[in-house]
C-alpha cells in the first residue's frame, strides 16, 4: 500500500535549496488532505546534520542518505538512491524541485520505477473523491493549463518550480524522526567522471529571490543598454533580469533570464522595459504582484498584461526615473 | 498545370526568406548608405549555395532549377535589391554562358568554383557607346600567337569591384558585322595584368551593389579562355541576357512585394482621423490593385522560369516578365512611399530605397523599350 | 562514430496568440519548426562529425507532417533520417514516448544520442532522460558544451550557479541547450538532395519486437490529462499613451509611492 508524501530535498555544495522547504510546505497541505505523513529525503555527503532543519519546516521524518559518491550531483548515484527509497518505502507521492537537477533526476527515476511524472507543476491538490494527486502545469509555451493525473502507477511523481509554492513557517521546536539509510551505494555507481567544477566569476544572482526586477527585452538593444536598467535596479534595491532575446544575443547572463526556459519570478514589482511579452516570457513573470510596462508599442501583449503601461521610449524614461527616485529618496532622508 | 510550389521548392523558399530576414535585412540600409557590399554577407550566401542554385551537382551547383532561383531572387530583393542583382549577374549572366557554351574542361576549371561558392562572376558587355546598341562595341581582341590581347573598356560591370571571373565580349573580326565578329572570353579580373577596375559608379539605386568601369589594356588571355566558337559572342551574350531577364523580373517582383508589405505593416499601426489608415477604403482598394499586379508579374516570371527549365524557347517570355515586373515595381514602390506619407520619404523606412532601386529594373539587361522589340519581334507582326 | 539526434517538430509557440474574444489559442497559421534545443543538438552533431568523422542520423517521432522537419535536418547535412510514426503511438505521454523512441534507437544503433533538453510545446524535459533509462546508458543533461575524445564525450553541464565538466564513455545520451550551438541554415542544394532521399518510416510493426506494446499510446501512458483550460484573464490594467518623458516619470513615481515601493 503506497503511503506518505516524499519530498526529495535538493542540496548543492552542502547547502539545502529553498525549493526543498517550499515542497515540504506544500506536501504538508497535501498530507493533511490524505491523512498521511511528510517524509523528506536528503542525499549528499556530510549533510546528515542538516536533517533537523527539515523537521523544523514540517517533515515528520527525514531519510538521510549520506555517501561520498553523492558529494556532487551526477545522475546515476542519485537515481539509484531515490529508486532505493521508493522500492523500500513505497511512497504514495514523490515531489522534486524542477531545478536543473530535479529535471534530470526525476524523469530518470520515473523511468526506472515505471511510473508517471508531471513536470513544472504550478498547482497540486488532492481530489476529494478519488484521492488522486491533481497536478496542474502550464503547457503549449505557457498559455494552456493542464491538470494531469497518474491513476494506475505509484508513486505519483511531480516536479515543482522554485518560487511557486509558499515557504512554510519554521518552528525551531518541531522535531521529527531522522533515519540514516544505506542505499547500497558505492563509488563505482558513478558512471561519469567529474573533471572540473566551474563557478561563475561574477557574484551569483538569484533573480527568483528579488522583490523588485527591472527587466530588459529587445528594446534594450545591446549589452550597454542594460546599464540604465542596472542603475534603476540599484536605486530601487532590486535586480536586473531579461527576456530570452537578451540572453540569446549575449547581452546578459543566462541566470537572469525570465520565462519558460528561464526562471519563474514573482516579485512585488516587475518593470518590463522594451519587452513585447511573448507567451513564454509572460509565463515566467505574469504572477508578479505589480507589472509596470514601458514600451513604444501600445498593442504589445506586455501592455495588455501590465497593471500600468507607459507608452514611451525606455531609453529616455528609465534614466529620468532613476534620477527622480534618487531625488525623492534624498528628500525623504532630510 | 499546378500553380502551387512543391515541397522542395517551399522549403527552399523558406530558407531564402529566413536568411533574407535575419542576415540581409539588418545590413541593407548601411550597405546602401556606404555604397559597399558586405563581403562577410557574400561569403555566407556562398556557403549556403545561393550562387549556384540552378546549376548541376555535377559541377558543384545545387542541382535545383530556374524556378528556385527566382524564389531566391524574390526573397532577397524584398529586403535588399542590391543583393538581388549581385546574385543575378553572377548566376544568370556569367555562369549561364559557361554552362551553355563551356567545354568540359572549362566547366570544371571556371564554372565549378563559381557555382560551388568559391568565386564570384560578372559580365562585361556594355560599353560607354554600346548600351541598347550592343553592336556599337569597340573593345577588341587581337590574336598574338596562341593567345589573345584584349583592349577596351566596359562600363556598368556589376560585381566587378570584387569578382574573380568576367565574361568579356570583344570584337575579333572587324571585317564582318559585330553580330558575327564578337567573341566571348573568360577573364580573371584579379590576377591578370592590364585589368583596371574603377571605383563604384555613383548611382540612384542598388547603391550597395558593386558596379564599375573595367578597363582592359592589352590584357593577355590564353586560347583555352575563348568561350564558345570565335565569332559566336553575340549569340552567347543574347542567350545570357534572356536568362538574366528572368532574374531581373524576379528581383522586381521582390522589390514590389517587399515595399507593399512594409506599407501594409505601417498602415495597420499608423492612425489618422482616429483610424488606422488601412481601414480607409481608398487605401484598401489601392493595396488590392497593387497586390494583383505583383501576383501577375510573379506568375509571368514563374512561367518564363519553367519554360527555361523545360528547354523551351523562353526569350520572349522572359522579356514579357521583365517588362511587366519592372513596371509594377516602379508603380508599387511609388505607391508605398505615398501610402506611408512623410515617413515613407524618410530613410528610416526602407520604401524610399525600394523606390530608388526599382528604376533600374526598367533599364538594365535590356531596357523596357528593348523588351518590346524582343516581344514584338516574336509576334509575327509583318 | 554514429551520432543519433532526436528532434521534435513543434508549433512555434512564440507566434501563438490568444484570441481575446474567445480566450482560446489561435493555432492556424502557426508555423512548424524544429524545436530550438533539438536544432542546437543537431548542429553540434554536424560539427562533431566534421571534426571526428562518422555519421549523423536524425530521428523524429511524429505524424506524417513531421516529414518536413526531417527534410530540413537532411538539408542541414544529416546523413539519414527516420520518421517514427503510427496510430498505435498516438496519445503517448513522456514514458510511452521514450519507450517508442528507445526501441527505434535499439534498432538503428548509436554511439552518442543527442536530444534537446525540452520541447517548447510540452516543456517537460523528461523524454531525453527517460530514453537514457530505457537504453540503460549514462545521461548528461543541460549540455552547454560538448567535445569528443576517442570513445569519450566531454560535456560541460550547466547548473543554476555553476557548471560541471564531465567525462562520459559512449554509448551515452546528452540533452542539448539552445546555447550549445548556433544552428546553420539549410544548404540550397542540400534541400534538393533531401527531397531525393528516402526517409525511412518506423511503424508499430517495425518496432514491436523491441518494446512492450502495453507501454505505448494512451493506454500505455502512466499520466493522463484530466482537463485543460486557458488561464484566468488578469484584471484590466491602465495604459497611458502619449505622455511626455516627464509626465511618464511622474505617473510612475506616483504609483511607486502609492504602493510603498519607495
Amino acid at each position: 500500500m503506497n503511503k506518505d508524501i516524499y519530498v526529495i530535498v535538493e542540496q548543492r555544495d552542502g547547502v539545502i535549496q529553498k525549493i526543498g522547504m517550499e515542497l515540504i510546505g506544500e506536501a504538508t497541505k497535501l498530507a493533511a488532505d490524505l491523512d498521511e505523513q511528510v517524509v523528506a529525503v536528503l542525499m549528499g555527503k556530510g549533510i546528515a546534520d542538516q536533517a533537523e532543519t527539515l523537521c523544523q519546516y514540517g517533515a515528520s521524518r527525514v531519510i538521510v542518505i549520506d555517501h561520498p559518491v553523492l558529494e556532487h550531483y551526477t545522475t546515476e548515484p542519485y537515481a539509484k538512491a531515490v529508486h532505493y527509497v521508493i522500492s523500500t518505502y513505497s511512497p504514495n507521492i514523490v515531489l522534486f524541485g524542477a531545478s536543473s537537477i530535479g529535471r534530470d533526476l526525476a524523469p530518470r527515476v520515473a523511468g526506472r520505477v515505471h511510473t508517471g511524472l508531471t513536470a513544472d507543476c504550478t498547482g497540486l491538490a488532492i481530489d476529494p473523491e478519488t484521492k488522486l494527486l491533481m497536478m496542474t502545469r502550464p503547457a503549449f509555451g505557457g498559455n494552456i493549463m493542464a491538470t494531469i493525473v497518474c491513476k494506475n502507477y505509484r508513486p505519483q511523481m511531480a516536479t515543482v518550480r522554485p518560487g511557486v509554492m509558499q515557504m512554510p513557517a519554521k518552528d525551531a521546536a518541531r522535531k521529527g524522526e531522522i533515519l540514516r539509510v544505506d542505499a547500497g551505494l558505492s563509488m563505482s555507481d558513478m558512471n561519469v567522471k567529474l573533471m572540473q567544477v566551474v563557478h561563475d566569476d561574477k557574484k551569483v544572482v538569484d533573480i527568483t529571490e528579488a522583490k523588485i526586477l527591472v527587466s530588459g527585452g529587445r528594446g534594450v538593444g545591446g549589452s550597454e543598454g542594460y546599464q540604465p536598467l542596472r542603475e534603476l535596479a540599484a536605486v530601487l534595491g532590486g535586480e536586473v533580469s531579461s527576456s530570452r532575446i537578451g540572453v540569446d544575443s549575449g547581452w546578459i547572463e543566462k541566470n537572469r533570464q525570465v520565462g519558460q526556459t528561464g526562471k519563474t519570478v514573482r516579485p512585488d514589482l516587475y518593470i518590463a522595459c522594451g519587452i513585447s511579452g511573448a507567451i513564454q516570457h509572460l509565463a515566467g513573470m505574469e504572477d508578479s504582484e505589480f507589472i509596470l510596462a514601458i514600451n513604444t508599442d501600445v498593442n504589445c501583449p506586455m501592455m495588455k498584461l501590465a497593471d500600468l503601461g507607459i507608452v514611451g521610449d525606455l531609453k529616455k524614461i528609465v534614466p529620468k526615473l532613476t534620477e527622480a527616485i534618487k531625488a525623492y529618496k534624498e528628500n525623504q532622508r532630510v | 498545370m499546378d500553380f502551387k510550389l512543391d515541397k522542395a521548392h517551399q522549403l527552399q523558399q523558406e530558407l531564402f526568406r529566413n536568411f533574407a530576414e535575419k542576415e540581409i535585412k539588418p545590413l541593407a540600409k548601411e550597405m546602401d548608405e556606404k555604397e559597399e557590399y558586405s563581403q562577410e554577407l557574400l561569403a555566407k550566401m556562398q556557403k549556403y549555395g545561393f550562387f549556384g542554385i540552378p546549376y548541376s551537382r555535377e559541377y558543384g551547383g545545387c542541382g535545383s532549377d530556374t524556378l528556385a532561383y527566382t524564389l531566391c531572387m524574390e526573397e532577397v530583393s524584398k529586403v535588399d535589391a542590391s543583393t538581388g542583382i549581385t546574385i543575378s549577374v553572377h548566376t544568370s549572366l556569367c555562369c549561364s554562358c559557361l554552362n551553355n557554351y563551356g567545354t568540359e574542361e572549362q566547366k570544371q576549371k571556371y564554372l565549378r568554383p563559381l557555382i560551388d561558392g568559391s568565386k564570384i562572376g560578372c559580365f562585361g558587355l556594355t560599353e560607354t557607346n554600346a548600351g541598347s546598341d550592343v553592336q556599337g562595341a569597340q573593345t577588341v581582341a587581337v590574336k598574338d600567337g596562341e593567345d589573345w590581347l584584349i583592349t577596351g573598356s566596359k562600363i556598368f560591370t556589376t560585381n566587378s569591384g570584387f569578382a574573380d571571373t568576367c565574361i568579356v565580349f570583344a570584337i575579333t573580326d572587324r571585317s564582318v558585322p559585330t553580330a558575327k565578329g564578337l567573341t566571348a572570353f573568360i577573364v580573371d579580373l584579379k590576377k591578370t595584368p592590364g585589368v583596371t577596375v574603377s571605383e563604384n559608379i555613383e548611382r540612384m539605386g542598388i547603391r550597395a551593389a558593386s558596379n564599375c568601369i573595367v578597363s582592359y589594356d592589352n590584357v593577355r588571355v590564353s586560347a583555352d579562355r575563348v568561350l564558345g566558337p570565335v565569332g559566336k559572342g553575340f549569340k552567347i551574350a543574347m542567350g545570357a541576357l534572356d536568362c538574366g531577364r528572368i532574374g531581373i523580373a524576379a528581383q522586381a517582383v521582390g522589390i514590389a512585394q517587399g515595399a507593399l508589405n512594409e506599407a501594409i505593416k505601417y498602415g495597420k499601426e499608423r492612425k489618422q482621423f482616429n483610424k488606422p489608415i488601412n481601414s480607409f477604403q481608398n487605401t484598401q482598394f489601392k493595396m488590392a490593385e497593387m497586390q494583383t499586379k505583383i501576383d501577375s508579374a510573379r506568375l509571368m516570371t514563374w512561367r518564363a522560369a519553367l519554360a527555361e527549365d523545360e528547354h523551351e524557347a523562353f526569350g520572349p517570355l522572359a522579356a514579357m516578365a521583365k517588362l511587366l515586373a519592372s513596371d509594377v515595381a516602379n508603380e508599387v514602390t511609388r505607391f508605398a512611399v505615398q501610402s506611408m506619407g512623410g515617413y515613407g520619404y524618410c530613410r528610416e523606412y526602407p520604401v524610399e530605397r525600394a523606390m530608388r532601386d526599382a528604376k533600374i529594373t526598367e533599364i538594365y539587361e535590356g531596357t523596357s523599350e528593348v523588351m518590346k522589340m524582343v516581344i514584338s519581334g516574336s509576334m509575327k507582326l509583318k | 562514430m554514429k551520432i543519433v539526434v532526436c528532434i521534435k517538430q513543434v508549433p512555434d509557440t512564440a507566434e501563438v496568440k490568444l484570441d481575446p474574444k474567445t480566450n482560446t489559442l489561435i493555432r492556424e497559421g502557426v508555423p512548424s519548426i524544429i524545436n530550438h534545443d533539438d536544432k542546437a543538438g543537431l548542429e553540434t552533431a554536424l560539427q562533431l562529425r566534421e571534426q571526428h568523422g562518422g555519421t549523423v542520423t536524425v530521428v523524429c517521432m511524429g505524424p506524417p507532417q513531421a516529414d518536413v522537419a526531417l527534410r530540413e535536418a537532411l538539408a542541414m547535412g544529416a546523413d539519414e533520417a527516420y520518421l517514427i510514426s503510427g496510430r498505435e503511438f498516438g496519445g503517448s505521454d513522456t514514458y510511452a514516448t521514450a519507450t517508442i523512441i528507445g526501441a527505434a534507437l535499439k534498432k538503428i544503433g548509436y554511439d552518442l544520442v543527442i536530444t534537446g533538453r525540452q520541447a517548447i510545446d510540452g516543456d517537460t524535459a523528461q523524454v531525453g532522460p527517460q530514453i537514457a533509462e530505457q537504453l540503460k546508458i549514462p545521461q548528461v543533461s543541460y549540455a552547454e558544451e560538448i567535445r569528443v575524445e576517442g570513445s569519450y564525450v566531454i560535456v560541460k553541464r550547466q547548473f543554476e550557479d555553476q557548471a560541471h565538466v564531465l567525462k562520459v564513455q559512449m554509448p551515452c545520451l546528452v540533452t542539448a541547450l539552445t546555447e550549445l550551438a548556433e544552428p546553420r541554415y539549410m544548404h540550397a542544394g542540400g534541400i534538393v538532395d533531401a527531397y531525393q532521399q528516402t526517409i525511412k518510416v518506423l511503424g508499430f510493426e517495425d518496432l514491436k519486437g523491441l518494446l512492450n506494446p502495453e507501454w505505448i499510446g494512451i493506454n500505455g501512458s502512466p499520466t493522463n490529462v484530466a482537463k485543460s483550460f486557458t488561464k484566468q484573464a488578469k484584471g484590466e490594467g491602465k495604459i497611458l499613451p502619449g505622455l511626455s518623458v516627464d509626465e511618464a516619470v511622474a505617473a510612475i513615481m506616483e504609483t511607486l509611492i502609492e504602493r510603498h515601493i519607495i
